[in-house]
């Protein structure tokens, strides 16, 4: 079964229904060259809130992410928005930011204004600018993105992300390549949506930021999903042997 | 037959005095390679882009194609838009044989293909890295390709002045389909083969001069292009 692609030509859904929330994942599988990069994960991404999802590298942890956005269509099992198959008119209630900031050779502001599809022209500079302003870079509008500082670029795809008023935004290992103040910002960013009450997804292997954002933690180790639960219980007194090990951080070998 | 020197002084004083059948020349072969690169944008440049993102059975022999017609003899494109255009072609009753409407439509054959295929490349390139995150904020397929050709403009301007440097030196093509009538059909490169055959060094020396300046100038934009793409990090 092929499912929860998101075809480029998907007909759009019916006006004012942009809920995509919960999202659910049913028997997701993905192989790759023969390696089974996920292996029959379920899970439903609702409420409120930061979930926190955390594993090694090559756990599957971006893949995952891409599964739930409809970017990549799964071997078998599914993904439903709000208990419909992921498509384009939709697309503006999932907010999605990369590891590594993809961003259009266009000033700071039109980047912002590119995701903004409705309404008028002038509507749009001015929601851009406020997105702007709350991510702190009112002052770079009109900078070519693509020559700000690390830290500025990952600010600005959060805020583009963050403009279209998402019901819930995926975060792909966000921090990564920041340095420790810069981070700090993004971690800012993120408090505040979630506060604003977007739902957030969170990928990061990064402990001590897991537990300053997390409210409940999904561990996922070789493509499954070894452990879920609250935050504090995870840290304190992790269930799984992978888990545990990770914490600890030890090679886990198996 | 002239000597050297004496040539290259007329020439420059033709061009300094703005030598009226000079000028006539220059304008006209400005006027068809403009017009010839404006028509192979409109039409390679989308084509580009849609073949830069798109997947299909057979576009590896396409793009083969497409890179192999890059290097079209502009003779052999000059002979077959003859064979079009003559009276007992399928054109023919368009009666565009000889005209400067004629010598467009094949400079248009031989610099399409350059535009197109350069096009694809930056389109491609720039689509690998544009892919997710323009599907992710909602974006459809023609919304995809404007986008990529806009954010790609600084190559593909650099793609239509290679295009305008071939279209504009060439001489074949011109030749067969224009037929270098005086003040109809001549340009730059047929007025020198001429004026070279008839020993009229120095109206050929002045042209050839021009031409030497155009591919400066156009060298010098794709530098300055590239230059202003850089500072901005549109490059």
């Amino acid at each position: 079964m092929r499912d929860a692609a998101m075809p480029l030509d998907a007909p759009p859904a019916a006006r004012g229904d942009r809920r995509v929330l919960p999202i659910t994942a049913h028997g997701l599988m993905l192989e790759r060259a023969g390696r089974r990069i996920i292996d029959n994960v379920s899970l439903t991404v609702d409420g409120h809130g930061i979930s926190v999802i955390m594993g090694p590298n090559g756990a599957g942890k971006s893949v995952l992410l891409r599964l739930l956005t409809g970017l990549l269509s799964p071997d078998a099992g599914m993904v439903r928005w709000a208990g419909r198959r992921a498509d384009r008119a939709r697309a503006p209630s999932v907010g999605l930011v990369f590891q590594k900031p993809v961003l259009l050779r266009r000033s700071a502001l039109a980047n912002v204004r590119y995701a903004l599809r409705a309404g008028s022209r002038a509507e749009r500079t001015r929601r851009a600018g406020e997105a702007l302003a709350r991510a702190g870079l009112a002052h770079l509008a009109k900078s070519p993105a693509r020559i700000l500082s690390g830290g500025e670029q990952q600010r600005l795809a959060l805020a583009r992300a963050l403009a279209p008023e998402p019901e819930v935004l995926l975060l792909d290992e966000p921090c990564a390549n920041l340095d420790p103040a810069a981070a700090a910002a993004i971690e800012t960013l993120i408090r505040d949506a979630r506060a604003r009450g977007t739902k957030i997804v969170l990928v990061t292997h990064d402990v001590a930021q897991a537990k300053r954002l997390g409210d409940d933690i999904t561990f996922i180790h070789d493509g499954r999903i070894v452990e879920r639960a609250p935050a504090g219980g995870f840290f304190d007194n992790p269930a799984s042997n992978a888990g545990r090990a990770y914490l600890e951080g030890r090679l886990l070998i198996d | 037959m002239q000597n050297f020197g004496a040539a290259f002084g007329d020439a420059f004083r033709l061009l300094g005095g703005f030598d009226p059948a000079l000028m006539e020349i220059i304008l006209l072969s400005l006027r068809v390679s403009v017009t010839a690169v404006f028509i192979s944008a409109l039409i390679g440049l989308p084509l580009g882009a849609i073949l830069g993102v798109s997947r299909f059975r057979g576009r590896a022999a396409v793009l083969v194609l497409l890179n192999t017609l890059m290097g079209l003899p502009p003779v052999v494109v000059g002979l077959l838009v003859y064979l079009m255009l003559s009276n007992a072609g399928p054109l023919g009753p368009l009666a565009l044989l000889y005209t400067p409407g004629a010598m467009i439509i094949a400079q248009s054959i031989l610099v399409i293909p350059i535009v197109a295929a350069l096009a694809r490349q930056t389109i491609e390139d720039m689509h690998a890295e544009y892919d997710e995150q323009l599907r992710i904020l909602g974006v459809g397929r023609w919304g995809m390709v404007a986008t990529l050709l806009w954010d790609a403009r600084y190559s593909l301007l650099t793609a239509m002045l290679a295009g305008f440097g071939r279209a504009v030196a060439e001489v074949g093509a011109v030749l067969i389909v224009g037929g270098n009538i005086n003040h109809v059909t001549r340009v730059m490169t047929t007025a020198i083969a001429l004026e070279t055959s008839k020993g009229n060094l120095a109206l050929a020396l002045g042209l050839g001069l021009v031409l030497l300046l155009l591919a400066i100038v156009i060298n010098a934009a794709v530098m300055g292009l590239r230059a202003t793409a850089a500072r901005s990090a549109h490059a």
